[in-house]
């Protein structure tokens, strides 16, 4: 397969940027689209221009490190992949592809593709844990938790930190990755005590961050990889409420 | 020979050694811990877990690691689950016998007193995660669930469905967040250790580079600890994360560090096929799914048919036929080896004849393909998404890869390595799994070490040596920065011709085909000559383009390749040293006439840990004799 693509290049966060466009030839319908920029790079090394930055890490799907911008949908056209676990068969034979970095205002472009999210970090620093020091944990049978809620909590737990939600939604909000762990946590009768601390904190710093406000497009939950559901967004506000009122 | 090394473990009865050793261990006087300064870099599960601890604790903590954030250490690609001997399922598990089990699964090549205090400490981690909110799997009555893993004939792997290593280092991680809230911890991620610098023989800080600014800067601590963890990407395609790297222990290595058993690397036996020459890593099946699927190939060599095509009749279940006892679930290294086995007899499928069929037909015809998705779902999505084939109709296809290294740098009792004030948890030390690793405790180990063993012995360190920590302007700490900042500008300044990534997969080939899942004497000593040849060219002739002060990812890998250059010759010069075959070191020269791994306990039955002595030179060997006065020395038989 060949292609034609058209990338983001930024030297570093204080330069302007531009798009720059490539081919690449011979691809196999097999490799992952991280191993096509792979195959980029090595072309462009081979030619003395300097090879893309972009961020990836495990490959699989869960470290969340990688985070692309294809053809305008954050992780690309598969759903519930990220972009590390798209295909080239996913592709046509002489499409032309555009690859460009998250875009929010709280994610700074550092170089090409690849964008600084410490916001999120901040914002679980904020409040999104359970205060439990090493050692004083009871016996963790002594805890029942139903079956039902323990994989409710899991499935808000799953998310992998990537940011395509904010990248994917036109206000840059970071509300489903918020939502997420503080359902995570409210879920779960560990996360009890500090359950209205915790929602009041976390969302504080995440408009501290500069993220934006939540209108209910719901474009987050179409490219969420790990397919979190915007009813966390629901739970999140419902959350805030009832600890506005405690 | 040089003197016999001191692991430091307690006297008196095993039960008891943990216990007396934590009573001996000097305490720091509470208002006293704020004082001292500890630098941890990793944050993987034992990194984090560490940080998040000694910060608890009052201690100053700094911590490092290469990733944007301290979420994506390798450790949250772990699927499959974590051990612990609570014996919840009444199936007669013990602390002994998960002790027993770890010892026999390593090939007597651990230290008994090791990992009887994993064993004993297991449990405790369960509590403290399942406190964290780690969302593990429960039964209908809210008990937490178990499955059986890898080779483990009692139910005692804890899971957060095919995530568990995700959601136990999010446990971590968001303690570690607590803490960096209190202003505790200092994190630094985009950091990547370069060098360690000791002052007077103790280790006293390190030199990173910001993988953004490019800046090379030094950070003096009262204690180091590397968590760091493990160096498969040796072989290039591994299992494991693109970044994970030897250099943080292979520069602690060039400082003096012993580096312990490094011929000791795990092969895993699922993992999905190669495809092309473009491979960038390897994707594991979890081995859970050994649970339920059967491993088979076609009993004819040269056999093309679609494995629908293929009657029962002519279907070879090998482990099933070799091990009736233990069939599908056979321990990794074994399962490893008899699918390499039945590829190169020709009977291998897929395009690249180097696959076996895993087959969950049987398994569905019995709990339903409901049943299934419920227990694999994630995997098998994932599996169809990177093959295009759907495993609940066509058997999967799977094949041995790199996946975990039992070697590392090698650490006493208080997993303090040989140099005062150097300690290495998790995957980077030579740790407790001895010649192999059971499924499910590496993370295990990973948190024993970070939680309840690493905080109260480097308290002990620290009360004995009292507060040293040097300023950044010793001169140790410039000599360290000028060599990091040299060798950057040495490697850009080659401007030779091949990329840094074709160096390094054809380093990976060559260990794979030489240091992989067998080995012997003619293919090592190939690959000892090979090795620096490579080097020397890597030298002259990579092509690192940009700068030294600007993020570049291409300069990072080069640096990471150069280490694995060097490292990659102590690894085969410890398998060639190693005259016996144990667990995943096989040597082809050392088998039973079942074709199973033989020992030689008369003359290994030690950790081999190695001095450097200079790039290119043969390490000196130092050995630490292990005694099995517990679990008897046998062999061991999965028939
Ligand atoms: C796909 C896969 C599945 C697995 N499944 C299981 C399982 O089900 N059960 C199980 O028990 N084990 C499993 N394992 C093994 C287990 O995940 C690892 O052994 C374990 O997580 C290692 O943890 P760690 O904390 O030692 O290191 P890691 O998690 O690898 O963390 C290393 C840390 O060190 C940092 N670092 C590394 N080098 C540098 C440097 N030079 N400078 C600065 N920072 C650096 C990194 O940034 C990272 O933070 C699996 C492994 C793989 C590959
Ligand atoms: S590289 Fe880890 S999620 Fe894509």
């Amino acid at each position: 397969m060949n292609f034609r693509l058209k990338i983001w290049r930024q030297r570093s966060a204080e330069d302007r940027g531009r798009m720059a466009e490539y081919p690449v030839k011979d691809v196999s319908p097999d490799m992952s689209f991280l191993e096509m920029l792979d195959v980029l790079n090595e072309d462009l090394t081979q030619k003395g221009e300097e090879p893309l930055a972009f961020e990836h890490d495990c490959r699989e799907g869960i470290c969340g490190a990688c985070s692309l911008m294809i053809n305008g949908i954050a992780h690309g056209p598969e759903r519930a992949a990220t972009a590390c676990q798209l295909h080239m068969r996913h592709f046509k034979d002489g499409d032309t592809l555009t690859v460009e970095p998250w875009r929010a205002k709280a994610f700074p472009v550092l170089r090409d593709l690849v964008v600084d999210r410490s916001a999120l970090d901040r914002i679980v620093q904020a409040g999104g844990f359970i205060s439990v020091n090493t050692g004083s944990a009871p016996e963790a049978n002594g805890l029942l938790i139903s079956k039902e809620t323990s994989e409710k909590a899991m499935e808000a737990a799953a998310c992998i930190g990537c940011g395509a939600c904010v990248a994917s939604c036109k206000n840059a909000s970071a509300m489903l990755f918020t939502a997420a762990k503080v359902s995570h946590l409210a879920l779960l009768p560990q996360g009890q005590p500090e359950r209205a601390a915790r929602v009041k904190k976390m969302i504080a710093r995440m408009d501290e961050e500069g993220f934006g406000n939540c209108t209910n497009q719901y474009e987050c939950e179409a490219v969420c990889p790990k397919e979190i559901s915007v009813s966390f967004i629901a739970r999140m506000n419902r959350e805030y409420l009832k600890a506005q009122s405690t | 020979m040089a003197e016999a090394l001191d692991a430091k473990t307690p006297s008196g009865p095993l039960e008891a050694k943990w216990d007396k050793r934590r009573f001996e261990l000097k305490l720091v006087n509470p208002a006293n811990k704020r004082k001292f300064e500890i630098i941890v870099v990793g944050t993987g599960l034992a990194g984090a877990s560490a940080a998040a601890s000694l910060a608890e604790l009052g201690y100053g903590v700094r911590v490092f690691c290469f990733q944007d954030s301290p979420r994506r250490a390798h450790s949250i690609a772990a699927q499959g689950g974590i051990n612990a001997a609570k014996n919840y399922q009444n199936d007669g598990d013990s602390v002994w016998r998960l002790f027993y089990d770890t010892v026999k699964g390593g090939d007597f090549r651990s230290r008994e007193a090791n990992v009887y205090r994993l064993a004993q400490i297991s449990s405790g981690i369960i509590d403290q995660c399942a406190a964290q909110g780690v969302p593990f799997a429960r039964e209908y009555g809210g008990h937490l669930a178990n499955r059986s893993f890898g080779g483990a004939q009692v139910s005692r792997t804890f899971y957060a469905q095919g995530q568990t290593g995700q959601q136990l280092l999010l446990g971590a991680y968001q303690a570690l967040c607590r803490q960096i809230a209190l202003g505790r911890v200092e994190m630094r991620p985009r950091a990547e250790m370069l060098d360690l610098v000791t002052v007077n023989g103790h280790a006293k800080g390190i030199v990173v580079r910001d993988l953004v600014t490019g800046k090379i800067v030094s950070y003096s601590a009262d204690a180091v600890v590397l968590a760091t963890g493990g160096y498969a990407n040796v072989f290039y395609l591994s299992t494991n994360a693109k970044g994970c790297n030897v250099t943080a222990i292979y520069r602690a290595y060039k400082k003096g560090a012993f580096f312990a058993n490094p011929c000791f690397t795990q092969i895993h036996p699922t993992c999905i096929p190669v495809t092309g020459e473009y491979q960038s890593k390897l994707t594991l099946m979890s081995e859970s799914l050994r649970n339920d699927g059967r491993v088979w190939v076609p009993r004819v060599k040269g056999d093309k048919r679609s494995p629908h095509e293929i009657p029962e009749a002519e279907r070879d279940y090998f482990l099933e036929r070799k091990y009736p006892s233990f069939g599908n679930l056979a321990p990794r290294d074994i399962a490893s080896r008899s699918a390499k086995e039945v590829c190169e007899e020709g009977k291998g499928v897929g395009k690249s004849g180097r696959g076996v069929y895993l087959d969950f037909a049987e398994a569905i015809r019995q709990v339903g393909a409901e049943g299934i998705r419920e227990r694999y779902g994630n995997l098998f999505d994932m599996y169809a998404k990177i093959t295009a084939e759907n495993p609940y109709q066509t058997p999967m296809r799977i094949y041995p890869a790199a996946h975990y290294t039992m070697g590392g740098l090698w650490v006493d009792y208080h997993l303090m390595s040989n140099l005062p004030g150097l300690f290495v948890i998790g995957e980077a030390n030579f740790s407790d799994h001895g010649a192999n690793r059971l499924g499910a405790s590496a993370l295990m180990q990973g948190l024993a070490d970070g939680y309840f063993i690493l905080p109260y012995t480097i308290g002990d360190y620290l009360a004995s040596t009292g507060k040293r920590k040097p300023e950044t302007d010793h001169p140790e700490f410039k000599k360290a920065e000028e060599e990091a900042g040299g060798r950057i500008r040495k490697l850009l300044a080659v401007k030779g011709k091949r990329t840094v990534d074709s160096f390094h997969r054809q380093l990976g080939a060559l260990m794979w085909e030489t240091c992989g899942m067998s080995r012997n004497e003619a293919g090592l000593k190939k690959a000892l000559q090979e090795i620096p040849v490579l080097r020397e060219e890597f030298w002259k002739n990579v092509k690192v383009l940009g700068e030294g002060a600007q993020l570049n990812q291409a300069l990072e890998h080069a640096g990471r390749a150069a280490d694995f250059l060097e490292f990659a010759e102590i690894l085969c010069h410890d398998a060639l040293h190693r005259r016996e075959s144990c667990g995943g070191h096989f040597r082809q020269e050392h088998q039973t006439a079942e074709g199973e791994a033989l020992r030689d306990d008369e003359n290994f039955c030690y950790a081999a840990a190695w001095e450097f002595q200079g790039i290119g030179r043969p390490p000196v060997l130092h050995q630490e004799p292990l005694a099995f006065e517990h679990v008897k020395l046998s062999q061991r038989s999965y028939r």
